[in-house]
């Protein structure tokens, strides 16, 4: 038995194509960076890079979030409809109480309540949380049009749009919120108890159970997780345009998880990064800006990116056969 | 080869072979699943392939069933050589596998399942004679199936069976069956090796890949033994013996024993735990049961008599309707398993892959899951301290390969078992509950389990112990309880009894419920 593991042990044949596989979307990434940068001098530069995490940190946001939701094998369909409700009610609270600060911070705690009723849902009432969501995203649409009485709330208070449009030390204050959300919750998924009970949740529940995980009240946490992100990216974009509009963010929770997916955190649950989703987005980002820059014909944007996802889910694909 | 005069089961040998290995190679990851083996299989033989857990076996009979990619090597498959290769490649050439997850449908019946892919049909509308074609199927197998009823409704031993038919209705050449007898009872185990003879008899050839030698030694023409994914060697059925199939599968001489019975446990100590008038919705009817410390009590009855759902009624897995549960003297109030868990109770449960493990995550994140917080300070879990405990625990179970990051998928069954117990042993339980530890596991590293378990015992941990292998719970456990219909009927002292006169009283209270 002992005598033949070393035999057994002898060093595998390398699999770069395994590798390649596995960190596709930081190849691809990286390959249009390069492409950019040769084929325009203004790509490369700093304000355009700042430009480029500016504008899609709200998506990426979510995105980072919303990997939670995936990895513990559930669905978010409402984050766009919780990004409108606190858009809105943001910018309504600025108009009613002039107090900016008190409007901003109300997003992401409207965002978080928003995402546990979703938890709660899912979990008490054992619902699959594609229909869930998709139940509550019409329910909090509809609200946020009930809140604005379907018109568009501008907001005229001094210091409302200094979260949106300031800058810190240079880089742009939603760069710097961006950046601390995805660390944080980077090394909340990848080195915590709670982030192993997601894994755990999303890669077979019954044996998470079993282990003694209250696999609902994970379910429940990552709808919080992914309400509170869509809370504080609301937080970013109703300041940056200083108006609440019901209508705000329509299409985003598909475009997280296009990006999410993109990534190579698996739809099936159980596998993912918080890092992947933010590369999927700014992959995806990237390529929007290359047509720009290259003055493609910006109709053509959506099919390019639909086949880079494709090929990116195909590629994973091939990837678990071969295993 | 040699010639097998006289013999009247002997495959002639001068046919052709149907399928022909040549120096085949498998990885997965750093393990060399596969390395180098040739083989032919005769048309009308009856091939067993057998080995330790990680031999390769499975994985041999998975390259050429076409589940798994050869990374090396030659097949040829009826004199042709064979490119690309994968299940449905495999079908249309006759070869079908049964693997040991089986692949059915659960919505679907029984019908529906066998003709999975090959339904009757004109322009793509269903039409009638799939019930003839059926019952004509029916009829060669012999296992009484309910056509109409829904597979997700059987237990796992009718499912196999409509594995089984499935293939027949293909008409595979060659069947791949993977562990076919782990979850069949004896009387079921005998059904299907009369089903093999009659396979056997049509000229089809039969690949069993199993760790139960007895079954092996009973229905092989030719056995081929792997270790170490190598070949050790291929030949006549007739001229093994158990001892030399185990020789060969372990390189060295094993005798199959049971550890010496750990040390009874004086008459007055307090139980650890005390169960009285268990029912749940899920089958337990009334079930009540108490273990000391350092006691392995065993539960015998029938697959379907509610052992299980005994062991997940105390566990928590299942809701309590009626009774109560007593642990270190303290009452159990409404178990649930992250309860059960903090109150030092630990199971490892019967399904490994649908019940025990999260076989995309590593080894050790599986081993550490229940008790990561072990290795975490406010939430935090510390890689280092964490692959340390795992570490020793997969060196103490002797996990193969010991490479505890690796995707637990990778790992074969009998190392995943290891595993999953490691898991449950990871918190220093009180009291353990095994559900079939032993299940898809070699002689080797079952002897291991055995001793593990009597060492826990030692150690003073209460132990109840479920198994269909009634040979264990006989020469393990100090005490057993027969369970029947969901309710613990009787208690015995295994070493006063024999298992046949307790399957007596099973048997009998059984014709006596049912006239």
């Amino acid at each position: 038995m002992t005598a033949t593991t070393a035999e057994t042990q002898r060093k595998a044949p390398v699999r770069p194509l395994l590798l390649a596989k596995d960190h596709a979307v930081l190849i691809l990434l990286a390959a249009v960076i390069v492409w950019l940068s040769i084929a325009s001098p203004a790509f490369f530069t700093s304000d355009n890079i700042l430009n480029i995490l500016n504008q899609n940190a709200p998506l990426a946001i979510i995105a980072a979030a919303g990997t939670f939701v995936i990895v513990s094998g559930n669905f978010d369909l409402s984050t766009a409809s919780i990004f409108a409700v606190a858009s809105v009610s943001a910018a309504w609270l600025a108009v009613e109480t002039g107090n900016p600060l008190l409007a901003l911070a109300a997003a992401p705690v409207i965002g978080m309540a928003l995402g546990a009723l979703n938890g709660l849902v899912v979990a008490s009432l054992r619902i699959h949380s594609f229909l869930a969501t998709l139940a509550s995203s019409m329910v909090y649409s509809a609200l946020a049009v009930l809140i604005t009485g379907g018109a568009l709330i501008t907001v005229d208070v001094d210091g409302f749009a200094d979260f949106g449009r300031g800058s810190f030390l240079d880089v742009f204050i939603p760069v710097w919120v961006l950046a601390a959300v995805v660390a944080a919750l980077w090394f909340l998924l990848s080195g915590t108890v709670f982030g192993r009970h997601v894994f755990a949740t999303g890669g077979n529940a019954e044996a998470a159970e079993l282990s003694g995980i209250k696999v609902d009240r994970v379910k429940v946490l990552v709808f919080v997780l992914s309400g509170l992100a869509a809370g504080i990216a609301a937080a970013i974009a109703v300041s940056r345009i200083s108006s609440g509009q019901p209508q705000a963010g329509a299409g985003m929770e598909l475009q997280a998880i296009a990006a999410i997916i993109l990534g190579g955190t698996s739809i099936h649950g159980g596998v993912g990064a918080v890092w992947r989703s933010v590369a999927g987005v700014f992959l995806i980002a990237l390529v929007g800006n290359g047509f720009d820059i290259m003055n493609f014909n910006p109709q053509l944007k959506d099919l390019v990116t639909g086949l880079i996802i494709l090929a990116a889910v195909a590629l994973a694909a091939v990837g678990r056969r071969s295993r | 080869m040699t010639e097998r005069a006289g013999t009247a089961e002997a495959p002639d040998t001068e046919r052709a072979p149907v399928v022909t290995a040549r120096g085949l190679s498998k990885w997965f990851g750093g393990t060399h699943a596969v390395n180098g083996v040739s083989l032919d299989l005769l048309p009308g033989e009856v091939h067993a392939l057998v080995g330790e857990n990680g031999a390769g076996k499975s994985s041999l009979g998975k390259l050429i069933a076409g589940v798994y990619q050869r990374d090396e090597g030659e097949l040829e498959v009826g004199g042709t050589g064979i490119g690309r290769w994968d299940p449905a490649r495999a079908g249309r050439h006759g070869i079908a596998m049964i693997a040991q997850e089986l692949a059915l449908v659960p919505e679907l019946t029984v019908v529906q399942n066998v003709f999975l892919g090959r339904e009757h049909s004109r322009a793509g509308v269903l039409r009638p004679g799939t019930t003839t074609e059926f019952e004509r199927i029916d009829a060669m197998a012999r296992f009484g199936l309910p056509p109409h009823r829904k597979v997700r409704d059987l237990g796992i031993a009718d499912q196999q069976k409509v594995e089984i038919m499935r293939s027949l209705a293909r008409d595979a050449k060659v069947i791949v069956m993977d562990e076919p007898t782990s979850s069949l009872t004896a009387h079921e185990t005998e059904k299907l090796h009369e089903l093999i003879r009659t396979l056997r008899a049509q000229g089809r050839t039969v690949v069993y890949v199993s760790h139960f030698l007895d079954a092996v030694l009973e229905i092989a023409d030719r056995v081929t033994i792997m270790r170490d994914g190598r070949l050790v060697r291929t030949g006549p059925a007739a001229e093994e013996t158990k001892t030399s199939l185990i020789e060969g599968m372990l390189g060295r001489a094993l005798a199959v024993t049971f550890p010496e019975r750990a040390a009874p446990v004086p008459p007055g100590t307090p139980p650890v735990l005390e169960a009285e008038g268990l029912a749940t919705a899920e089958g337990v009817v009334d079930a009540s049961l108490t273990v000391r410390p350092g006691e392995i009590v065993g539960l015998i009855g029938l697959v379907g008599s509610g052992r299980s759902e005994i062991a997940r009624a105390l566990y928590g897995a299942d809701r309590l309707t009626a009774g109560s549960v007593t642990l270190c003297g303290k009452p159990h109030a409404r178990p649930r398993p992250w309860r059960s868990i903090a109150a030092g109770l630990a199971m490892v449960p019967e399904d490994r892959h649908g019940q025990g493990l999260v076989l995309m995550r590593s080894i050790r994140e599986n081993i550490s899951l229940t008790h990561s917080r072990r290795f975490a300070t406010a939430g935090v879990i510390s890689r280092r301290r964490e692959r340390a405990a795992v570490g020793e625990l997969a060196a103490r179970l002797q996990l193969r390969p010991a490479r505890i990051e690796l995707e637990t998928r990778g790992f074969s069954g009998g190392n995943q078992q290891k595993a999953l117990i490691g898991k449950s042993l990871l918190g220093d339980p009180q009291f353990v509950i095994l559900d079939e530890p032993t299940r898809g596991v070699d002689v080797g590293a079952k002897y291991a389990i055995y001793e593990l378990i009597t060492a826990l015992a030692a150690q003073g941990i209460g132990v109840l112990l479920i198994s269909s292998e009634h040979e264990e719970v006989m020469s393990l456990s100090h005490r057993a309880y027969l369970v029947r219909e969901g309710r613990t009927i009787d208690e015995v002292v295994p070493a006063e009894t024999t298992i046949d006169r307790i399957l007596t009283v099973l048997f009998d209270t059984d014709q006596k419920a049912a006239p």
